[in-house]
């Protein structure tokens, strides 16, 4: 295990190392970065200033290097808009980015395992047929034009859910100033946002653990259990769907991280102050070093969470690490 | 979210056997893939959206009733049906610009099917290439290749496509480049497992042995009997880049705003969402779910069709 958590450590490293260089090298394929920083009206003298003032008249290595160094002490540059560390405005958002993440996860995860196991076992009826329909259907659409829908016809039609609006959990949860009376509409506000991000991962794990459990359900195994007598549920809970959850962990997995770069349209569409909107405004507003930090943030997230996953992984499933 | 529906499927699909041509390229081939499409209905009702979208965005022009792009700033935001004083109906209703959403969502195909087949003949022309030198040759050129396809994989693409666009601007030619190249890791991934399942064959060893290069070995003999898997992907992925370029539009980092995009209408549907104009929003996100529901279905077909022992699954 040592030697299996070091190799993956090193990838890490390697891997959060190359994201930094393409971070910072796209900087420069428009040539001269400096003109992102300016604005159209700059004089000549205010462009070789700032272009002074950021270091890009320095050597370009020399630049990466001093990049590195500022983000080993937590230094991502400022935004351009506020003058206030980049950093610091993706941090102040990440809790209400997580929540939606998180909370869309476990919907996903926990609607597509008895979804998925009960097409499987009734392959070929009309409820395999509607549930696989609609996973297809939930697997072509636009997450955002699902959003817009929801709005649409739940939201403002139906005035069921709220459309827009956020409140907090994590925050308070740091701060030791929860209050459990606010959940309820916490989880009001979330719904209609965690749905729209969570269609897409449902509907693909609904059909991964179908054909999972079509894959699993023939072997000897499952055969023999039910041949010695044993329930029908226990044979397809113990011994069915343990094993066809093997390849399934790992897609979770993955998935945090491809939600995560669901969120930068969705909070758009739901005005959810999360760190999405912020790259989107940031975005529109030509706010380079904001675009950068958020990205970095957003990779390191991933990694981290990619490493932590294939952990468990190799604890759960010996034959992982001894490859 | 480029390469999301993608990972069932490559590895999911084995080579059949040696030396055989497994895409559908002899006729009788071509014959047996037209029965089945026959008989399974939802491949077939993905064939003709297919079509007809493949028709909107060749003759869009042509069949277009209006020109896209003029605005009527005295008819804007009416609802599907709405008649003028000159009797043209617009059956799709105007957008908030009093451009007719019918022709506009015409042009949108062309986008669309343009970004998309694309982006994937970029990402799997640089993805078989590399894979196939990879899996042959082996050794370090193997081991570098695989190592940044596994950086690019631990890596959200969306967000490496966005760094990139702010920094290059919108432009049809930079959003493909840049999704095309989202794209290249999971073609390399396939390409060099199947490539390196094929190089021992006998029908290989015989070509060296008559003193092919290995050009040769990789295009003309090892290419043919690897190609099933990477179409069928092929098909799952053009799908996908579809949603990709919806997205990035939708951020306005896609195709300028003058050309009229299903991603781009629906960005700017989103200003008359409180004012109830539903069919600015309801109508490209339809164009977009159909045509990426066709492609995915066809690739399901493909996948069964190429590969019988995974049918139904």
């Amino acid at each position: 295990m040592g030697k299996y958590l070091a190799r993956r450590l090193a990838q890490s490293i390697i891997v959060v190392f190359g994201v930094t260089l393409l971070s910072y090298f796209a900087l420069f394929l428009a040539g001269d970065p400096t003109y992102l920083y300016v604005s159209e009206r700059a004089s000549q003298e205010e462009i070789d200033l700032v272009r002074k003032q950021l270091g890009f008249d320095r050597p370009v290595l020399e630049q990466y290097l001093r990049y590195i160094g500022g983000l080993l002490r937590g230094d991502l540059g400022n935004s351009l808009q506020t003058r206030t560390p980049a950093l610091d405005l993706v941090l102040e958002r990440l809790p209400a980015t997580l929540e939606l993440t998180i909370f869309a996860m476990l919907l996903s995860v926990l609607l597509a395992i008895p979804i998925g196991v009960i097409s499987a076992l009734k392959r070929g009826t009309v409820i395999d047929g509607a549930a696989m329909l609609f996973a297809m259907a939930g697997q072509s659409m636009p997450s955002f034009w699902l959003g817009i829908m929801l709005i649409l016809f739940v939201g403002l039609q139906l005035r069921w859910l709220p459309i827009s609006g956020h409140v907090p959990i994590i925050q308070p949860l740091l701060n030791g100033t929860f209050d459990i009376a606010t959940l309820p509409d916490a989880l009001r506000h979330l719904a209609l946002p965690a749905i729209t991000i969570g269609v897409f991962s449902l509907s693909r794990n609904a059909r991964l653990i179908r054909s999972s459990m079509l894959e699993t359900l023939p072997q000897d195994y499952v055969q023999t259990a039910r041949s010695k007598g044993l329930q029908e549920r226990l044979v397809v809970m113990r011994h069915a769907f343990r094993n066809a959850m093997i390849p399934i962990v790992t897609m979770i997995g993955l998935e945090f991280g491809f939600l995560l770069s669901g969120v930068v349209v969705v909070e758009t569409v739901f005005s959810w102050p999360g760190v999405g909107r912020l790259v989107f405004n940031a975005i529109n507003q030509q706010d380079i070093p904001l675009v950068q930090a958020s990205v970095v943030v957003f990779s390191f997230i991933f990694v981290l969470l990619n490493l932590f996953v294939d952990l468990i992984y190799a604890q759960l499933d010996p034959r992982v690490r001894l490859n | 979210m480029a390469e999301e529906i993608t990972p069932q499927v490559g590895t999911a699909i084995p080579v059949l056997a040696a030396g055989r041509q497994v895409g559908p390229k002899r006729p009788s081939e071509w014959r047996r893939a037209w029965r089945s499409l026959l008989r399974a209905r939802w491949p077939l009702f993905a064939l003709i959206i297919m079509g007809v979208m493949v028709f909107l965005a060749l003759f869009g022009p042509q069949v277009s009733p209006r020109d896209p792009t003029k605005q009527a700033l005295l008819q804007r935001q009416k609802p599907p049906g709405f008649v003028d004083r000159q009797g043209v109906t617009y059956f799709l209703g105007t957008d908030a610009l009093g451009r007719d959403i019918y022709s506009r969502l015409i042009y949108g195909a062309r986008v669309s099917l343009a970004v998309g087949v694309a982006a994937v003949g970029i990402g799997g022309t640089i993805g078989i290439l590399l894979g196939l030198i990879a899996g042959y040759f082996g050794g370090a050129i193997d081991d570098i290749i695989m190592r940044v396809a596994d950086i690019q994989l631990a890596f959200p693409f969306i967000l490496l496509a966005i760094m990139v666009l702010v920094v290059l601007g919108q432009g049809i030619g930079n959003l493909i480049l840049v999704l095309g190249i989202g794209q290249w890791v999971t073609y390399a991934r396939i390409a060099r497992a199947q490539t390196i399942a094929q190089r021992s064959r006998e029908y290989v060893e015989a070509a060296r042995s008559v003193g092919a290069s290995s050009s040769r070995i990789m295009f003309r003999s090892i290419f043919p009997n690897i190609v099933a898997p990477l179409i069928v992907l092929a098909s799952f992925n053009v799908a996908s880049v579809i949603l990709a370029e919806a997205s990035l539009s939708f951020l306005g980092l896609g195709v300028p705003p003058t050309i009229p995009t299903w991603g781009g209408m629906l960005s700017e549907s989103r200003d008359g969402l409180l004012g109830g104009f539903w069919w600015l929003a309801v109508f490209p996100g339809v164009c977009i779910m159909l045509t990426v529901l066709a492609l995915n279905l066809l690739g399901d077909w493909l996948r069964d069709f190429l590969d019988p022992r995974l049918r139904g699954r």
